[in-house]
């Protein structure tokens, strides 16, 4: 398979970072509410995604490794910054129903997750395919439950109204805060026995690897964990 | 003469308690209660009643099934759940949204937790709030057009909202239960009937509705503002759910505490957040919401009111007799 359709299929099924890596939970509850604000919010952390995987793959051999976070952070900041205004000047209601959580894309865990793993130590051209796998599959992620909240909670879709209210009672719950947790958990079920599916029929989908096989190859810390597995970490 | 001599591991003393027993036992303890619901709201209740056990037991038994376990509706647990949630609903719900609250307290707060022993909290109570903020409406509507129905059923509003809003009620009908509420709460003397029966099988002890009552109590004489007003306290002891509460939800095995000592400070914790949702909350009522919050305190209170075993003298005089 060609590198770049690898990663954007890692991003969107393989290692989706909602229904999998469960990465970027706090927008993922708390914005999703409707399909329009999902897909809004999964679309703006996209771009930043993207842009931030590019810039950081470009300046991956100018970044010294002891302040790497503060420089990834700037970058991420800036771009957050850029978004937020474009936001609010030509989408001003999704910027006002998304509120405080634009400018949280910062500390979104997975664009800084995306920079550390992939960007810091991949070409350009390969992580700008990563970001927008990772992207895709948070926006996939997010537009799900939005969809699923909107349509038990309120009755609709994309906020047109497809169930009728003469026959339908909106169950509220859902479009509240504890049916984002309720919506959510359903969701990785079946992703779960999707991935299940998949992995039965021969397809193999996330091999451990990394501390806990004592696999150190590809990661960045070897030097500072002098190649221990984690259990021995621990015993010491 | 070998007969006598058996020989076997421990336990040697037997009780012929199983879950299943007592579990009918407390269904027995709540038919005073269910038929005086039935009675007070007519035919509806009891259409209420049949379809949140049915859905309860129906959850458990296809949960049990696609997830190959063991069947366990034949200890009876769902139909206690079912019959406790059905109490706790208005009697003007629509039969649908019960449905759903039993599948609610059966699927997500029982068996994705484990099954009966591992939920976190009542799953009645757990499936009631989930109800009051999914149909808000619905399950605050004890104002209704009746006469469709029955000729002399209660509709009128809680009396603990009449209280809230200022009014007068007659607590004599509140203890009898001619009042308007949910199906199972509005009858003080039916609830008590049911829980003197429990308290005599000893099934519950008064530990926890005792504390309960009593810390309910000292809070409302203390921060209603209404002060030594025995009409006004007893209104709020029969108003509500607080009666079925503390005798029968407040009581799970499961959700709470096992040490005598954690018993108390549970019915404690449940009295004072009743007291502090009534009193300063945005509803009139607060019990089923004061217990929930209470279960989750539970491991935390156990963990501090573990009893010392006989014969273990604790660490610190241990050292000092040890100089």
């Amino acid at each position: 398979m060609n590198k770049n359709v690898e990663r954007l299929y890692n991003g969107i099924i393989k290692e989706n970072p909602t229904f999998v890596l469960m990465l970027g939970m706090c927008p993922t509850l708390a914005v999703t509410s409707s399909a329009v604000n999902g897909l809004g919010m999964g679309l703006s952390t996209t771009v930043v995604l993207v842009l931030s995987n590019m810039l950081i793959s470009a300046f991956r051999k100018v970044i010294p490794d002891g302040v790497r976070m503060p420089a990834f952070i700037v970058i991420v900041a800036s771009l957050v910054t850029m978004v937020q205004f474009i936001m609010q000047a030509y989408t001003p209601s999704l910027s006002d129903s998304l509120g405080v959580y634009i400018p949280l894309i910062v500390v979104n865990c997975i664009i800084l997750g995306r920079a550390e793993s992939y960007a810091s130590k991949n070409p350009v051209i390969p992580s700008m395919f990563d970001g927008i796998g990772m992207g895709l599959g948070f926006t996939f992620g997010l537009t799900c439950i939005g969809l699923v909240r909107e349509l038990v909670g309120a009755g609709q879709i994309f906020g047109f109204q497809v169930l009728s209210l003469s026959w339908f009672t909106p169950i509220t719950i859902f479009v509240m805060a504890p049916g984002a947790f309720l919506v959510l958990a359903c969701l990785v079920a079946v992703m779960n026995i999707v991935r299940g599916k998949m992995e039965a029929k021969g397809k193999p989908l996330a091999k451990p690897s990394g501390c806990l096989t004592g696999d150190c190859t590809g990661c960045g810390h070897a030097a500072v964990c002098g190649g221990k597995t984690q259990t021995e970490t621990k015993t010491e | 003469m070998s007969d006598l001599y058996h020989v076997s591991s421990s336990p040697h003393v037997r009780s012929k308690d199983t879950t299943g027993r007592i579990m009918l036992y407390v269904v027995i303890a709540l038919l005073p209660t269910s038929l005086f619901g039935i009675y007070n709201f007519g035919y509806r209740a009891l259409i209420l009643i049949l379809v949140t056990i049915a859905s309860c037991v129906a959850s458990e038994w296809v949960y049990n099934k696609i997830v190959h376990k063991k069947q366990t509706i034949s200890d009876m647990s769902a139909v206690v759940t079912g019959l406790l949630l059905a109490l706790n609903l208005p009697p003007t719900l629509p039969w649908w949204e019960a449905v759903l609250g039993g599948v609610f307290a059966i699927i997500v707060v029982k068996c994705l937790f484990g099954g009966l022993g591992q939920n976190f909290m009542n799953p009645a109570l757990g499936a009631r709030c989930f109800l009051l903020i999914a149909f808000a409406a619905d399950m605050t509507k004890f104002t209704d057009d009746m006469s469709q129905y029955l000729a002399d059923g209660y509709t009128s509003a809680t009396p603990l909202a009449v209280l809230r809003s200022g009014g007068a009620v007659n607590t004599m009908d509140m203890l009898i239960g001619r009042t308007g509420g949910t199906i199972g709460e509005t009858s003080a003397i039916a609830i008590l009937i049911g829980a003197i029966f429990l308290i005599l099988m000893g099934v519950i002890d008064l530990r926890i509705p005792a504390s309960y009552i009593v810390s309910f109590v000292v809070f409302m004489l203390l921060f209603s503002g209404h002060g030594f007003d025995g009409n006004y306290i007893t209104a709020q002891l029969c108003g509500g759910g607080l009666m079925l509460g503390a005798f029968f939800m407040a009581t799970d095995y499961v959700t709470s505490p096992i040490t005598p000592r954690g018993q108390i400070i549970f019915g404690i914790c449940c009295g004072i957040l009743t007291g502090l949702f009534r009193c300063f909350g945005a509803n009139a009522e607060g019990v089923s919401f004061a217990i929930i919050l209470s279960n989750l305190l539970v491991p935390i209170i156990e963990k501090y009111t573990v009893p010392t075993a006989f014969g273990v003298v604790k660490e610190k005089k241990a050292k000092g007799e040890g100089k």
